[in-house]
């Protein structure tokens, strides 16, 4: 395999096209383009032939890695599989080549797509309705936290300007409510890995705007004093945000509404299969309940008699949070796996995805340090401390070597109340095939940090790129490449 | 694990030296040790007022970011800029690189902290 960047290949006048003879007159080009905005040298793109653009292509596509090409357990982010028919559905000309600023009459049947997926949403979490607009998880939270602005605005209760966060929450919350203008306090976890209702009670005050949870929590453990939290905070006259990461271990089980959350982001390329990783394109659709609505972003897709409509009446709305409607084509692929699941599918799937972690965690835990040792969700922690310890063997190490199995790593080093922490999440759609060639796997791993540790420490070396220099690559990237 | 005998530590892992009415607060050998290699380190403003145990500033290793608390209440009057370009002098003698200085405004806040037998035996437990 070629390691050359297509610029590398280049041979000058070497090309991948033929115009026809001219059959006009010529003029130069600055009698089309005028002024500052004509290049004045040429642009050096590559000069390659069609073969070249070609396998300069195909071969990054070979070199990427994603669940189409194996086993992906990246803990707290639910690579799950994308059905194929999610694609076909986006694709429909009716969907793919509409135009956000077409007339309403004239993509009813986009706006009715948005409108029942808000309501398929809003009765899968248990909250009453919501807004499909932003674009990822952490936008999600930024526009709850904006929520929880605006309606403390209204009720004229501004001293509330405290946000709590669990020590075991996702780096994006206590990002998203300080970047909202919050101060952001940690709420300790308990010997059990939970939040310490204690704890909490101690954060609890008058200038309090409310909590940010998972649940499951990061550690994969279900927050049991969920009912007894969302009262305390609630009584206090604070407000409950979910951060919807983990909701794939609870669909058809239990609603985050009735747990008594009134804020919540769904993660459409987590739980609902749409694609994930390489950036994107996400979408975190934010789901209220009651007294969020009035608040909620605009333009609201609303029905009227039998037609539907983009409103943007709301007076106390925190606004346009995205330039349209959000990524829609996300959207579309979400709604055609709701439909193709059903209730009972989807509840299916997060049993599933429980009884793979669980299985994993039983194969692996008299071999890793298990960090809480429980009955998880969707997820769990093992840590490598004992094993950096005896045989020098991080958990980093062990991911690399996994590369060199041809398994993504689980997620290292989070969540931070676990040392050397090792996050791994199956997902559903993985048979017990693959769940005990990645337990072996692991077991393996084990071993060779044993009795080869400095092997290991070399992994990974079947990779087209070997052990990279973290601190060089995080202190000095080299991004681009410059032509001598 | 090194814990010079002349510092004054915090359960958050910060050493503290003083020197007058100034102390040099940096992050213990455990501290690097634990979170690898670092590779940034954020300077406080000087005449920044810090409060004890309160976040005085941020340092990024390749696995994490975590906060530095400050040991003791004052103000900040030097930083090390050194850290600037070689965020990995942390990592090669922690008690050398220290991260800022600071003016104390309550000397009696250091009998809050623990000697180097004390850190030690807090972590070994």
């Amino acid at each position: 395999m070629s390691n050359k960047l297509i610029f590398e290949l280049y041979s000058e006048g070497r090309v991948g096209y033929r115009f026809p003879e001219q059959d006009v007159p010529a003029k130069p080009v600055s009698e089309f383009i005028s002024g500052g905005v004509k290049r004045e040298k040429a642009a050096s793109l590559p000069q390659v032939a069609e073969i070249d653009v070609i396998r300069h292509y195909t071969e990054l596509a070979s070199k990427s890695f994603g669940v189409d090409a194996g086993f992906y357990p990246l803990g707290s982010c639910t690579m799950k599989y994308n059905p194929k028919i999610n694609e076909d559905v986006a694709s429909f000309p009716e969907f793919a080549d509409i135009h956000p600023l077409q007339s309403e009459e004239t993509v009813q049947g986009m706006l009715e797509l948005i409108y029942k997926t808000t309501e398929s949403l809003a009765e899968i979490t248990g909250m009453k309705w919501g807004t499909l607009q932003p674009f990822a998880g952490a936008h999600g939270e930024y526009t709850g936290m904006k929520l929880f602005k605006a309606y403390f605005k209204k009720t004229g209760d501004t001293k509330r300007t405290k946000v709590l966060v669990p020590t075991s929450a996702h780096g994006t919350n206590p990002a998203s409510a300080h970047i909202s203008g919050f101060d952001v306090e940690e709420v300790q976890a308990d010997e059990r890995g939970l939040v310490s209702v204690e704890s909490l009670k101690e954060h609890l005050s008058d200038e309090v705007a409310g909590i940010m949870l998972t649940n499951p929590n990061t550690l994969g453990l279900f927050e049991k004093d969920i009912v007894e939290i969302a009262k305390l905070v609630h009584d206090a006259g604070g407000l409950l945000y979910y951060d919807g990461a983990n909701m794939n271990a609870i669909m058809g089980k239990v609603r985050p509404g009735d747990m008594g959350f009134d804020v919540i982001h769904l993660n459409l390329h987590k739980t609902f299969s749409t694609p994930h990783g390489g950036g994107g394109p996400g979408s975190g659709p934010v789901l209220v309940g009651d007294k969020l609505i009035p608040f909620l972003p605009v333009p609201d897709v609303k029905k009227e008699g039998d037609t539907y409509v983009l409103d943007c009446s709301k007076p106390d709305t925190i606004g346009r949070i995205s330039g349209f409607y959000g990524n829609i084509g996300v959207i579309v692929r979400a709604y055609a796996y709701i439909l193709a699941m059903g209730s009972d599918g989807l509840k299916k799937a997060s049993e599933m995805a429980v009884l793979n972690a669980n299985y994993l965690k039983e194969r692996l835990k008299a071999t890793y340090h298990l960090a809480y040792d429980n009955t998880c969700m969707h997820e769990f922690v093992l840590s490598a401390e004992t094993m950096k310890e005896e045989f020098g063997v991080s958990a980093l190490d062990v991911a690399k070597a996994l590369l060199d199995k041809g398994i993504h790593p689980m997620t290292i080093y989070f969540p931070l109340i676990v040392h050397e922490a090792m996050m791994i999440e199956p997902t559903e759609t993985e048979s017990k095939q693959t769940l005990d060639h990645f337990a072996d796997v692991m077991l393996e791993i084990y071993k060779k940090a044993k009795d080869n540790p400095e092997q290991l420490k070399a992994a990974p070396v079947l990779t087209p790129v070997k052990r990279i220099d973290e601190v060089q690559a995080a202190k000095k990237p080299v991004l681009r490449w410059i032509s001598e | 694990m090194n814990i010079p005998g002349d510092l004054k530590y915090t359960e958050d892992h910060e050493w503290i030296r003083v020197e007058g009415s100034v102390g040099y607060v940096g992050i213990t050998d455990h501290a690097q040790h634990e979170l690898g290699d670092i590779v940034y380190v954020e300077l406080p403003e000087v005449d920044m007022e810090v409060e004890k145990d309160e976040e005085a500033t941020s340092i990024e290793s390749v696995k994490a970011a975590a906060p530095v608390n400050s040991p003791v209440s004052g103000k900040i009057v030097e930083v090390n800029e050194d850290l600037e370009d070689e965020a990995e002098l942390i990592n090669k003698d922690p008690y050398e690189a220290y991260i800022f200085a600071v003016e104390l405004s309550d000397p009696s806040e250091l009998d809050d902290l623990m000697d180097a037998d004390a850190y030690k035996e807090f972590l070994e437990k």
